[in-house]
């Protein structure tokens, strides 16, 4: 359903799929087709064994650029396909590790050389062959792949494509048999749902790029960025652990932040140091603000990191100045403006 | 009307997309010819081609339930017909953007009250809907697009549905089929560019559609030991992990900002899968004196937090914050939701507003103040 590009120039576009069976290839091949009869010059470089009807059929009306077979096994024809110069090259099935011999090492580092070549790739990726997903992945299908694509390819690309469709309309076709239909409803949801995900981190990526370059600050969107207060209080690692458990059911991301202060006893640097830890321990990213304003600091940080939901903990000892003036909780209320604040028990 | 067929209760399928042309209703069509074509008894109770003809020539063959008029001050308007799809008792049928309003005078007020009607008669209802329409996000459209949206749909309708499938392409492809004339006429179309369609929007409402559909679709309470288990292992619900004891009270007052606090409470609410309340707090003898208006407006407030599955109560006491918070105490709330209070440049006697107050007497719970957040300046 993607159409040509008319607007800004395109050069790397990825469809991700979560099983194989769920029509990326097809998909793909139907965008490929679209484009040709738009009259762009669109030429295949790879294409995968066991290819369904509708693709063979597809296929007659394309250039297939054929690949070099090295020691049995198919290799993009780079050379060949630089010399041909065409618009759009689609390579069907990313994750091939090429032989020793061949130009590059991988199969998606032949794309990125097409791509920096100056020609639009178009190319299809199962979740499963992602670096980074694979422990999760087999966690759940409980079959191991080798030959993988790093997720920093992915998040090179200037447009991703995530090919959904219910696990039921698709159990049939998948490879992901054995085992009950109820097991397999659920092993294909879990993968689609961490599909999903990516495509989501990927977007937010592209996100960030242009608020950058536009200079834009806070976009109030669906990511939700919670940032711990950290400090030497003893019931830190509950705060943190609270934290955690948000940062894990939004899929978002967790910071820690700690604001120097002088003069701290023994226990306390200890203290400060064992929530630190916990925080890292958590996955948050952590940061040491140096600055003499602990509520100037802390708004300043979220601002930055585009935080949602800041955590800090109750404190109870006032002075007589707070009591006026109202404590560093209080003046943190005032001062959050555009994020949620959530004061957490002593 | 006639009375359910049988005890089954339709099944919802949701086509989710993030703006008009993604390709929804197309997505909708083609599987419903195919369940046709292996015999299915589908019909189309409502679809809106827009004068699209890759959409038209989709619904071709489909069997239509004619739409039924409805005179509104002196004009005719077409809606769904709800008693004549029931009459005809179809196996499945397609419901086109469920967030609709109907207009009045057709029996319920909101397309998606008709849908519910279907289901309940044990038909299945196909239907489409953007993520601008989910109620819980409205404050977020808003804040992206200046725009706010009046036609939402409460999120327990969407969570009803038995799949919720992502209808995704990509905001470029969308914007070139804006500029070609394939989604809207060309003055509208370059009045859509303008506004919703600038692409950073399209891309932040998109990332928003794949993170609500990964939550509709999340798996929860199980461990990934779960889905290698030899078959015959128990059932993964009853693997459950420990289910969520949040407990979330918001404390609603008649000010702008109520709305966004309830949908914000409610959203997180469901992430957490906490009990959701909310209550309205008068201070001893205050309810009598309150002016009617006054007291409408927060019932208003009250039935809109009703509608979003959240439970309600009035309360009165000698002092707001003790009271708020002793029924905290009495309901074993973990969380009070709060709206950020509006300072004026007089205010930094900060200790002495009822917000803060309220933080201090709820130190044994977590208080949540939550931002008021206005549009973005969009560039």
């Amino acid at each position: 359903m993607a159409e040509a590009p008319e607007g800004r120039p395109e050069r790397l576009k990825i469809f991700l799929g979560y099983a194989s069976g769920v029509g990326k290839s097809f998909r793909m091949f139907d965008e490929a087709r679209r484009r040709h009869e738009r009259g762009q010059d669109v030429v295949v470089g790879a294409v995968q064994p066991n290819r369904s009807p509708e693709i063979e059929e597809i296929l007659t009306h394309l250039a297939v650029i054929p690949p070099q077979i090295i020691d049995g096994v198919p290799v993009v024809d780079v050379e060949a396909i630089l010399r041909r110069r065409p618009r759009v090259c689609i390579i069907d099935g990313l994750a091939y590790d090429n032989p020793p011999v061949s130009r590059h090492p991988y199969r998606w580092q032949d794309a990125q050389e097409l791509v920096d070549r100056g020609i639009t790739i178009i190319a299809s990726v199962n979740l499963q062959y992602i670096e980074e997903e694979r422990e999760t992945v087999e966690a759940i299908t409980g079959k191991h792949v080798t030959q993988t694509v790093p997720k920093a390819f992915l998040y090179g690309a200037d447009e991703i494509v995530v090919v959904d469709v219910p696990p039921d309309s698709v159990a049939g076709r998948v490879a992901e048999a054995g085992g009950s239909p109820e097991r397999l409803a659920l092993r294909l949801s879990a993968l689609r749902e961490l599909a999903l995900l990516l495509t989501a981190d990927i977007v937010d990526r592209q996100l960030e790029t242009y608020l950058e370059a536009r200079g834009m600050d806070q976009l109030w969107g669906a990511h939700e960025r919670i940032l711990v207060c950290v400090t030497p209080r003893t019931n830190a690692a509950r705060m943190i652990a609270a934290a955690r458990r948000s940062a894990e059911r939004f899929h978002g991301e967790l910071h820690a932040a700690y604001v120097e202060q002088p003069e701290l006893s023994p226990r306390d640097r200890q203290a400060l140091e064992d929530n630190l830890a916990a925080a890292r321990d958590a996955g948050a990213k952590i940061a040491m603000l140096d600055a003499e304003d602990f509520v100037g600091a802390i708004v300043e940080y979220a601002r930055s990191q585009r935080i949602t939901q800041i955590l800090i903990g109750h404190s109870l000892r006032h002075s007589w100045w707070d009591r006026l003036r109202g404590g560093p909780v209080d003046r943190l209320i005032r001062a959050a403006e555009g994020m949620d604040l959530c004061v957490f028990p002593h | 009307m006639p009375e359910p067929t049988s005890n089954r209760r339709g099944r919802l399928k949701v086509y989710l997309g993030y703006a008009a042309g993604v390709g929804k209703t197309y997505q909708m069509l083609a599987d419903a010819q195919e369940l046709a074509r292996s015999g299915a008894d589908v019909v189309i109770g409502y679809f809106e081609s827009h004068g699209r003809t890759d959409t038209i020539l989709r619904s071709q063959g489909l069997e239509i339930v004619p739409r039924r008029q409805i005179e509104y001050r002196g004009a005719i308007f077409e809606e769904m017909d709800v008693d004549a799809i029931l009459r005809r008792e179809p196996r499945v049928c397609l419901v086109d953007e469920l967030a609709h309003t109907n207009v009045p005078g057709s029996g319920r007020e909101k397309r998606w009250e008709d849908v519910l009607a279907l289901l309940e008669h044990g038909i299945d209802v196909f239907t489409t809907v953007n993520i601008q329409h989910v109620e819980s996000l409205n404050d977020q459209v808003w804040h992206l697009t200046g725009i706010r949206v009046r036609e939402t749909v409460p999120d327990w309708v969407i969570k009803e549905a038995a799949e919720v499938v992502m209808v995704d392409a990509t905001p470029q492809a969308l914007i070139n089929r804006l500029l070609r004339g394939a989604v809207y006429a060309p003055e509208k179309a370059r009045r859509a560019l303008e506004n919703f369609f600038k692409e950073p929007t399209l891309v932040a409402l998109r990332e928003m559609a794949l993170r609500e559909t990964a939550h509709e679709v999340e798996v929860r309470h199980v461990t990934p030991a779960i889905f290698n288990e030899p078959d015959g292992a128990a059932a993964p619900a009853a693997e459950a992990a420990a289910a969520s004891t949040e407990r979330i009270l918001v404390y609603l007052t008649v000010d702008a900002s109520t709305p966004l606090l309830i949908r914000r409470a409610r959203r997180i609410a469901d992430y957490v899968e906490a009990e959701c309340f909310a209550v309205a707090v008068y201070r001893e003898g205050e309810l009598a004196r309150t002016p009617p208006e006054r007291r409408a407006e927060t019932e208003r407030l009250l039935n809109f937090a009703r509608n979003l599955h959240i439970e309600t109560r009035t309360l009165e006491g000698a002092d707001v914050a003790s009271t708020l918070v002793e029924f905290a105490r009495l309901q074993q709330i973990t969380q009070i939701f709060l709206s950020r209070p509006r300072y004026g440049p007089w205010r930094w006697f900060l200790a002495r507003d009822l917000v803060h107050r309220i933080v201090r007497k709820a130190s044994d719970m977590q208080t949540v103040i939550v931002a008021d957040r206005g549009p973005a300046q969009a560039g």
